[in-house]
């Protein structure tokens, strides 16, 4: 048997889809709407999963109050309201897509000291999801 | 194969506390949950079967067996329940979310004989829950 702890946040944020090397044109071939240069954004609901052995000296596998300060600190005080595009030093290399937005999220996450950070999951809206799952172990 | 999924919802009270740990430590670990007067939570499981349906009924398993499993030996159990006190598989243990999921998993696990049980899902609140697998590593302690 194997258990996951979830916790699920949530952050408002905008980016715009578009490479710079790319013309107007291609952009918007490609990136259709997302490619607006004013930007747009999403209430983004973030989960995240860690996994290990429950303690039993407290029933958890994480301490509930560590895995929010750590989330706080490494990922919701730079994506809360943020222009992602701009505002998160990551996506000046890459397009700031929702996958590659759980692949930041989850190398932010990755050194939680107290359990495995397993996967991270974020909704950009009720009809769109994108899961991250860390590589398994050796 | 085919997962089937069902769903549930039971209420319990439940506080935590460790005896083996000082007042200040209980606070300080388990925060406003340490609070002895309990409260409570509504608690949404979802029970996923995996198997090959049968080639007669289609079916995985018979779900209206499923749902009275899952009355008798969750709803009975765990519903308008206290979990520290009220709850033989939960006697010694923290009534955290995972230690709930866990014996969940190890009353409901023996009892499905149609598919195999794949996943439980338990919901503390819509922002906490965890799940339990069959596959991966094994024995989570």
């Amino acid at each position: 048997m194997k258990l996951s702890l979830w916790r699920r946040y949530s952050f408002p944020a905008s980016h715009r889809l578009f490479r710079a090397e790319w013309s107007a044109e291609q952009n918007e071939r490609i990136f259709g709407k997302c490619a607006n240069p004013y930007s747009h954004g999403h209430n983004y609901a973030l989960e995240v999963a860690v996994t290990g052995k429950v303690d039993p000296a407290t029933g958890m596998i994480a301490n509930l109050a560590d895995l929010d300060g750590f989330v706080q600190q490494k990922v919701l005080d730079a994506f809360d309201h943020a222009y992602m595009n701009e505002q998160i030093p990551e996506f000046r290399e890459c397009v700031p897509t929702t996958e590659n937005v759980c692949r930041v999220i989850f190398q932010r996450l990755a050194d939680f000291p107290s359990a495995r950070i397993e996967g991270v999951r974020i909704e950009e809206t009720g009809k769109n999801s994108f899961e991250y799952a860390a590589p398994s172990n050796p | 194969m085919i997962r089937v999924t069902r769903k549930l919802e039971f209420s319990a009270a439940h506080f935590y506390h460790n005896p083996n740990l000082s007042a200040e430590e209980n606070r300080r670990v388990f925060g406003k949950c340490n609070n002895p007067h309990g409260h409570g939570h509504n608690y949404v499981l979802e029970v996923t079967v995996a198997g090959e349906p049968d080639p007669k009924t289609g079916m995985v398993l018979d779900l209206k067996e499923l749902k009275e499993i899952l009355d008798r030996e969750v709803t009975q159990r765990m519903d308008h329940r206290h979990l520290n006190y009220e709850v033989p598989e939960l006697a010694g243990k923290i009534p955290t979310c995972e230690e709930i999921a866990v014996a969940l998993w190890r009353i409901l696990e023996p009892k499905i004989h149609q598919g195999r049980l794949d996943r439980i899902r338990l919901y503390e609140s819509p922002d906490l829950f965890v799940d339990c697998t069959a596959d991966g590593m094994k024995g989570a302690r």
